[in-house]
């Protein structure tokens, strides 16, 4: 029955949409011959009608492109201005992402590291907003934003500390799971693992924004999160408070069709995110999440509306997730192989805009090759280097739970970790086993204060 | 078990079964939550949405508590709703339906109406490298924030507390599936905690039949009369292996288990069902063996341990030889790289033992 009510309710909508369409005229909705409410500018009107569509006669949001999938411009459509130094920028980063994305995959396989979060098939999406805002943009990512960071000159030393969990992960100093990078230098707040969380935090980072005089008119606030996230309560008050107390907040849908194994079809019956932009009073935009150029270029505007008129602006970037959600998934068990090799070939933003470098010689096999063995060597190395790194040293773990002093019971406990190790840590083989693996082995803990 | 047919089961087939035996006997239950439909991340509801039907198991927009208003919703109809959290570090966007929604439905409608269908069924504790946001034992904040001092309707008149939020937490295949199917049935809204690393490490051979176990009751799993060890879900398997370091401990360890305390007799106790905790059995047990030591993976403040530990306090004072001892996670957030210095493992265990003993 599920299903039915699934397949019907659209026929049905779509239907009744149609014969409002028909029966309605643009005059019968601007006429002001009946007023308006006393507390709104709604117009008062005689006719029984519903809607369900923001844009208007029924119809869906359009998703705007600039290339098509030969990398050629749509007619119409209006090129950002790029030169071949930004162009090849913006794809060697989005090249870059997969190469990470298979060593630290396979890496986890392996069993170095306890997870791992791929981007395949989002590259355009990630790296195409990066380009677009500022360096110092404050982001608030999902997970799966490892990009902006890169762009912004994160270094793979970092990607393999965290994710590794060494005693040089000035990220999370091996507190967190592999991919929840952070770095107040680069603007970028530490990801957490719940859900959209980070999106009424966005409102309240654009608010500081505008309320600091340095950096009013001058940054935004960009939070990323999937269409799934955007189910939770956290996206619809983060929306309502950008909007409602109104701050530079820019905030980017990651629409890649699937919330682990649940289809964007079982997310929402409306039309996708960006509907649920005018509902808050907020600039919204559809773009094609796999053409680098759309992504750039609506973000860039996105971008400067929501700096210069100090409000949020809504992006859903409709692009798909290649990739299983994580390593603990298998997404074989929801959805066919081939789909995603489908998906893979007709419509790779790496493809596109590799085509749209090529027709303009910005870019080459030869290229290609160089560019991809140099990082690869790169990556490489630095993986071997965190992989031989220990962790931090044990007593870390006791940090950072309080500013300031650290309060009696966390000071007590710290001090019966140190008994216990004291008195065991030599002669217990897991605990000696596992003590190795930390900066100093336990030594300067058991020996200081 | 004797003369029942039984399969083989790990942790989560055991909860699968449980669930296939709800819907077979009652129409009204539904199953659902985030990634139900095609099994659940952890493969507890594996084939549901094929032999029930996608009305009866389906999958729900990623919103927690939209998940748990929508299953009190069903409940208030007399629906049984068996609502999944896909993991209980997620639980807190739902904490307000829960706890000022779900436990007080009854209370604030005269018995009207009640939340009382509700199931809701989430992966808990440690797997040893989850962080901080899939390693949680959220078990407290509920046991704090659901407890109503009102009287009781299901209980029997020993029981002082009438709880309207129950919380449960199995150790294994067969307790889970006979506590789930207790919960289901329970006439108030359960908070049903499985700890996720026993899903596929727990295995026994499980009745295929209908069965359930009491709520609200503790099980003694080895009797003693020299101190009381008291845990529930993961750690249970801790303090099992930490009575066997107390009987023959390895040689590295020898020195720090006196010869006198090897023979010593230590009642090992699942508590099963944290709200209402049965306090009976464990003031029973704490006052024949006068020590008791409490096990659990949560931080210390504000934990159920304390609640436990002021309540034998009051009931057992004369009865103790030594202060109530608890061995916990400590008051940090799970910190990742450093799981096996913050949980309670078979060695911390063995020392609050050893140290009870000689108190």
């Amino acid at each position: 029955m599920f299903g039915a009510v699934r397949t019907s309710i659209p026929r049905t909508r779509r239907v009744f949409a149609d014969r409002r369409f028909l029966s309605s005229t643009v005059s019968r909705f601007s006429a002001d011959q009946h007023g308006h409410l006393p507390t709104t500018q709604s117009p008062i009107t005689p006719h029984l009608e519903f809607f369900n569509s923001v844009v208007g006669g029924g119809k869906g949001i359009p998703t705007y492109r600039v290339l098509d999938g030969v990398g050629n411009p749509l007619d119409g459509a209006q090129l950002p201005e790029l030169d071949e130094a930004l162009a090849r920028r913006m794809y060697e980063n989005m090249t870059r992402l997969p190469i990470i994305d298979n060593l630290l995959y396979n890496v986890q396989r392996q069993g170095k590291i306890a997870f791992y979060m791929t981007c395949y098939g989002e590259e355009a999406t990630i790296v195409g907003s990066a380009a677009a805002l500022a360096s110092d943009d404050e982001v608030l990512g999902q997970y799966r934003e490892m990009g902006v960071l890169l762009w912004r000159g994160f270094s793979y030393d970092s990607v393999m500390n965290q994710c590794f969990g060494t005693h040089e992960d000035a990220a999370t100093k091996g507190k967190q799971m592999p991919v929840h990078f952070g770095s107040r230098e680069l603007h970028f707040h530490t990801i957490s693992s719940p859900l959209a969380t980070q999106i009424p935090q966005a409102a309240g980072v654009g608010y500081a924004l505008k309320r600091d005089p340095l950096r009013r008119g001058k940054n935004c606030a960009v939070v990323y999160f999937g269409e799934g996230a955007a189910s939770e309560g956290d996206f619809h008050a983060g929306m309502l408070l950008a909007s409602t107390i109104p701050s530079p907040t820019l905030f980017i849908c990651r629409n890649n069709g699937f919330a682990i194994s649940t289809p964007a079809s079982e997310q929402y019956h409306g039309d996708g995110i960006a509907s649920r932009g005018p509902g808050y009073g907020v600039h919204t935009i559809r773009v094609d999440g796999n053409d680098v150029l759309a992504v750039y270029n609506a973000v860039r505007e996105a971008r400067r509306r929501c700096i210069e008129e100090g409000r949020a602006v809504l992006v859903e970037a409709m692009t798909y997730r290649v990739g299983h959600h994580s390593t603990s998934d298998d997404s074989f068990a929801y959805r066919p192989r081939q789909e995603v090799e489908n998906r893979k070939r007709l419509d790779n933003p790496l493809a596109r805009f590799r085509m749209f470098l090529e027709a303009r010689g910005w870019w080459s096999a030869e290229k290609e090759d160089v560019y991809k063995a140099q990082v690869r060597d790169e990556v490489m190395k630095a993986m071997r280097r965190a992989e031989g790194l220990p962790r931090p040293p044990v007593e870390e773990m006791f940090n950072d739970v309080y500013g300031g002093e650290m309060p009696w019971n966390v000071k007590e406990q710290k001090e019966d970790l140190k008994r216990l190790l004291k008195k065991y840590g030599d002669v217990y083989e897991p605990w000696r086993t596992e003590l190795r693996k930390y900066k100093g082995e336990g030594k300067e803990f058991l020996e200081g204060r | 078990m004797a003369g029942r047919e039984t399969r083989k089961m790990n942790m989560y087939q055991g909860v699968r079964d449980a669930l296939s035996n709800a819907m077979m006997r009652d129409d009204t239950a539904v199953v659902f939550g985030e990634d139900v439909a095609f099994g659940g991340v952890f493969r507890c509801t594996m084939g549901l949405a094929e032999e029930f039907g996608r009305e009866r198991v389906f999958n729900t927009p990623l919103t927690e508590q939209g998940i748990a208003g929508f299953g009190i919703g069903l409940a208030a109809m007399g629906h049984t709703a068996i609502a999944e959290i896909q993991f209980a570090d997620y639980i807190y966007p739902a904490f307000d339906q829960i706890v000022n929604e779900a436990a007080k439905y009854r209370f604030r409608s005269g018995g009207q109406f009640s939340a009382g269908g509700l199931t809701i069924r989430c992966p808990s504790m440690a797997v040893g490298h989850g962080g901080h946001y899939h390693s949680q034992s959220p078990e407290g904040f509920f046991m704090g924030g659901a407890g109503l001092k009102v009287r009781t309707s299901i209980h029997t008149g020993s029981c002082l507390f009438d709880i309207f939020v129950q919380i449960v937490i199995p150790r294994s295949p067969i307790q889970a599936k006979g506590l789930l199917l207790a919960s289901i049935r329970d006439p108030n809204p359960v908070i049903f905690m499985e700890p996720k690393v026993l899903y596929r490490s727990s295995v026994e051979q499980v009745p295929i039949d209908d069965y359930e176990l009491p709520l609200g009751r503790a099980e003694t799993l080895t009797p003693g009369s020299d101190l009381t060890l008291l845990s529930w879900g993961t750690p249970v398997y801790h303090c099992e292996t930490a009575l066997h370091m107390l009987g023959s401990p390895p040689e590295s360890l020898a020195r720090h288990v006196p010869q006198s305390l090897r023979s010593a007799k230590v009642e090992l106790i699942d508590l099963r069902t944290i709200l209402p905790w049965d306090v009976e059995t464990v003031a029973e047990s704490v006052s024949r063996t006068g020590r008791l030591v409490v096990v659990h993976e949560a931080g210390r403040t504000g934990g159920v341990g304390a609640e436990i530990g002021a309540e034998i306090q009051k009931r057992c004072f004369l009865k103790l030889n030594a202060p109530v001892k608890l061995v916990t996670g400590w008051d940090t957030p799970v910190p990742m790289q450093y799981e096996k210095f913050y949980m309670p493992d078979p060695l911390r265990i063995l020392d609050a033992v050893v140290e009870t003993l000689t108190y």
